[in-house]
């Protein structure tokens, strides 16, 4: 039993550093300190949408709305607030993700739909609220946003500061608050959470708004990095955000992970799409590693899940007994 | 608040399910510094009066006084802020939490005084404190999931430690517990006890509730049929009360039998770590078999071994001298077995569609010269409206009408007629009428006894023992796991079978 758990926890990092030796035998610029610290710079953006996306996943859910959030946030603050300082450029991108993640949130918890079907409609419907407004167009952020996303404070890039102070709030909700034992209660058996007395309407409720909210940050986070939001941006990051989560070990199942398996599986993920461009690898290959990387990440949650549906197994006699008659009746 | 004043009373209480009445007129006093015990076989009513009295479902008649006010939980919650602990025998504790997050999941000690932060030192201190009182030695931080299933009981006693209830109710406490570790229970039984609360133990070990508790019921059937001390009680007074009348004549005469009919299904030493030990079974042609045993006996779980849904460690399953691999059902299905689960909703039926398309479901292949090949819809449909014939099922038309308009024991028999259209050589049956109203109940026994006129091999699992005294040609009784007593027709008595179910010996 333990052997194979702890194979399946540490086969990420495993995977993690047979990429970079071969990255880095590939390349002379990849282990370089500039790109390290590029790679977590990059990182910012899905550390924030992925920490969200823990939340979610840990309350047995999903939310594929969080590429369309991260859009309707960017169009939000490049069209609609194109002269407001930062500060208000940032409510708003929450506001416009914790929008979102509240319809979600209503159409799951008052219309009882499967939150796939919910989160799945929102990822068109966002996307298509996003186009229209848009028209197509690339929306640019302005000038002060983007020098925004590109300053630092005590050397330290404003991205990486930004996913720092979510992963701070995040933490804080899931370690030190009830908030987090709720939503892995809900995780592990919602009706049993119910029977115990936790509020599960109203946890989850809160669980795909702040979702939402966080999509809103990581757009806004990338938005500021990119300067410029094509009709594509933040597509495809759903998959990403799941991917990094249940990478860093979250399960899609529910109720099992920690606050850093969204941080580690984001900035693996990160290094994985750093290091192709590193080694000159042919960008159409981009799509089929990330893929797999996601398959690896799917695969070993289930394989984690299975172990451990196994350990969780209620017997109808002492154990220990059963296998020391084994062997004296063996012997 | 004086130690001797009656905390919980529930005086007259009543309550139907479906039409049925399960609970008939039951009355009981919770006594301050006293302990009460609940006995009864399953089903005869004692879990459906405590889910009464904590809120988790509302009498239909009757009333229930806490401190001497009227008191109606709408909700565990509720019953639980009243000062009511219940400590359910389907665990609530959370195998993803960590030890301490389990104790105070809904009350976390905080700091910074009303901010919602969690103290993890306090949470520590207090976890520690609770666990030091049921002597369970974990840390606070370990996740619950690293507990063994009496540990796991005993957290679940701490987190009602945890609160300040004065009434404390225990549904069969000890069934998941080791010998120290239910005496350190009892311990901490005794000192609640001594501290003036009223206690409400439920268990299946006779002797530990004459032990331990002042005062015994006995329910059967949704009554309470012994109300005494127990000072005055002998275990077997009290398996005589559990039992009660004689069988109506609910069951189809006694069948002639082979003296040495043909082995159909062979099992031998089944084994399967923490769940079965060493079982050996025959089932002859024409044979009804039935496995007796309580709830969480292994009994399940051994169906389940045998139709090859889980898997075992060691032994044989024979079909026909043939042996069938581990785990394997398809080999099962070719052999001829057929398995009717004690879920049927969930597992042995498809509830929305109509009755032909859930008899034709395992059937399908029988009706298509091959594989790719189109089925013989006709000959389908006759098969199936002759089986139903068979089963004497009423409904409607079969292609049309949908299972879940059926009553149970229509649904009962559409699964039964599912089986046989694959014309199976041995048929297991677990809980064959659960659920199942006496009328129809009555033609499910004649069905199965008729089945077995024809050769069928008939293997039935049951709680209701009247139903397999009724119904069978023996009887063996399953007890953690083991099969222990074996009873032939002119053997049945149903106190010592009764008996052996709970583990007494036979000179009790």
């Amino acid at each position: 039993m333990s052997t194979i758990s702890t194979l399946l926890r540490w086969a990420p990092l495993a995977l993690f550093l047979v990429l970079i030796v071969v990255f880095s035998l590939n390349s002379d610029r990849f282990l370089s300190g500039a790109n390290l610290a590029a790679i977590l710079v990059q990182s910012s953006w899905l550390v924030a949408v992925a920490l969200g996306m823990n939340f979610v996943l840990l309350s047995a859910g999903v939310d594929l709305s969080v590429g369309a959030a991260m859009y309707i946030a960017a169009v939000a603050v490049g069209l609609g607030l194109p002269n407001a300082p930062v500060w208000v450029s940032l409510l708003c991108s929450l506001l416009v993700g914790g929008i979102i993640g509240a319809v979600n949130a209503t159409l799951i918890g008052r219309l009882r739909l499967p939150a796939f079907i919910v989160t799945l409609a929102l990822l068109f419907v966002g996307r298509g609220v996003g186009l229209f407004f848009s028209e197509t167009r690339v929306v640019y952020a302005s000038t002060e946003l983007a020098k925004f996303g590109r300053s630092s404070l005590f050397d330290i890039p404003a991205p990486l500061l930004m996913a720092a102070a979510t992963l701070g709030l995040a933490w804080l909700l899931l370690n030190r608050m009830a908030f987090g034992p709720y939503v892995r209660s809900i995780g592990a058996d919602a009706e049993g959470a119910r029977r115990a007395g936790v509020p599960v309407k109203a946890v989850t409720y809160c669980v795909y708004v702040l979702c939402g909210a966080l999509a809103g940050i990581g757009g806004f986070i990338s938005f500021s990095q990119t300067s410029a939001a094509s009709a594509a941006f933040g597509q495809n990051s759903e998959f990403l955000a799941i991917a990094a989560a249940v990478l860093g070990g979250t399960s899609l199942s529910g109720g099992r992970g920690s606050i850093w398996a969204p941080v580690i599986g984001a900035i693996l993920i990160t290094t994985v799409q750093n290091g192709l461009v590193m080694i000159n690898a042919n960008p159409y290959a981009y799509p089929v590693i990330t893929g797999s990387v996601i398959f690896v990440a799917a695969l070993l949650d289930s394989i984690r899940t299975r172990t451990q549906a196994r350990m969780n197994r209620r017997t109808v006699r002492p154990l220990t007994t059963v296998t020391e008659t084994h062997a004296t009746a063996s012997s | 608040m004086t130690g001797n004043a009656v905390r919980l009373e529930a005086k007259g209480l009543s309550k139907s399910f479906f039409g049925i009445q399960v609970l008939h007129d039951v009355s009981l006093e919770a006594v301050g510094g006293r302990i009460l015990g609940v006995v009864g076989e399953n089903g005869s009513g004692k879990s459906t009066t405590m889910n009464l009295l904590t809120g988790v479902l509302q009498p239909d008649v009757g009333t229930i006084s806490l401190n001497g006010a009227p008191f109606s939980p709408k909700s565990r919650r509720e019953s639980d802020q009243a000062g009511i602990a219940f400590i359910q025998q389907e665990l609530n504790i959370f195998p993803n939490l960590s030890v301490a997050e389990n104790l105070f999941l809904l009350n976390p000690p905080t700091q910074f005084n009303g901010l919602p932060f969690i103290s993890r030192k306090r949470m520590h201190d207090d976890a520690q404190t609770l666990l030091r009182r049921v002597h369970l030695d974990v840390s606070p931080s370990s996740p619950a999931s690293t507990l063994s299933a009496g540990e796991r009981q005993l957290l679940e006693i701490a987190r009602a430690l945890a609160g300040s209830a004065q009434i404390f109710i225990f549904d069969e406490p000890t069934s998941s517990l080791t010998a120290p570790e239910a005496d350190r229970l009892f311990e901490i039984m005794q000192q609640l006890r001594e501290g003036g609360a009223a206690i409400l133990y439920i268990s299946h070990n006779l002797e530990e509730v004459l032990r331990l508790c002042g005062d015994v019921m006995v329910m059967r059937d949704g009554r309470v049929t012994l109300r005494a001390e127990s000072a005055k009680l002998t275990p077997r007074e009290l398996v005589l009360a559990m039992v009660g009348r004689p069988i109506e004549a609910l069951f189809p005469e006694p069948r002639r039998l082979d003296e040495t009919p043909v082995t159909v299904l062979e099992v031998s030493g089944l084994t399967t770590p923490g769940f079965l030990e060493g079982v050996d079974l025959k089932v002859g042609r024409g044979e009804i078999v039935g496995i007796a045993g309580l709830m969480g006996s292994g009994r399940s779980e051994f169906a389940r071994a045998v139709f090859g849904l889980d898997e075992y460690t060691c032994g044989s399953v024979r079909m026909n001298g043939k042996v069938l691999p581990s785990g394997d059902v398809k080999a099962r299905l070719d052999a001829g077995v057929a398995f009717l689960t004690e879920d049927r909703r969930h597992e042995g039926l498809m509830v929305n569609a109509s009755i032909a398309d859930n008899m034709a479901l395992t059937a399908l292949p029988m009706f298509a010269s091959g594989v790719g090949q189109p089925i013989d819809r006709k000959r389908l449909l006759r098969a199936i409206v002759y089986i139903g014939q068979r089963l004497r099922l009423k409904s409607g038309d079969v292609t049309t009408s949908a299972v879940n308009s059926l009553s149970g024991g229509n649904q009962q028999k559409v699964v039964l007629g599912k089986w046989l259209m694959r014309n199976p050589r041995l048929l297991i049956l677990d809980e064959p009428t659960r659920g199942v109203d006496v009328g129809a109940k009555q033609d499910i026994y004649r069905i199965f006894a008729e089945l077995a006129d024809v050769g069928l091999a008939i293997l039935v699992i049951s709680s209701e023992l009247e139903e397999l005294v009724g119904l069978c040609d023996r009887i063996h009784v399953m007890r953690r796991g083991e099969l222990k007593t074996e009873f032939r027709r002119e053997q049945f008595d149903r106190e010592a079978i009764l008996r052996a179910a709970f583990g007494q010996s036979s000179a009790a």
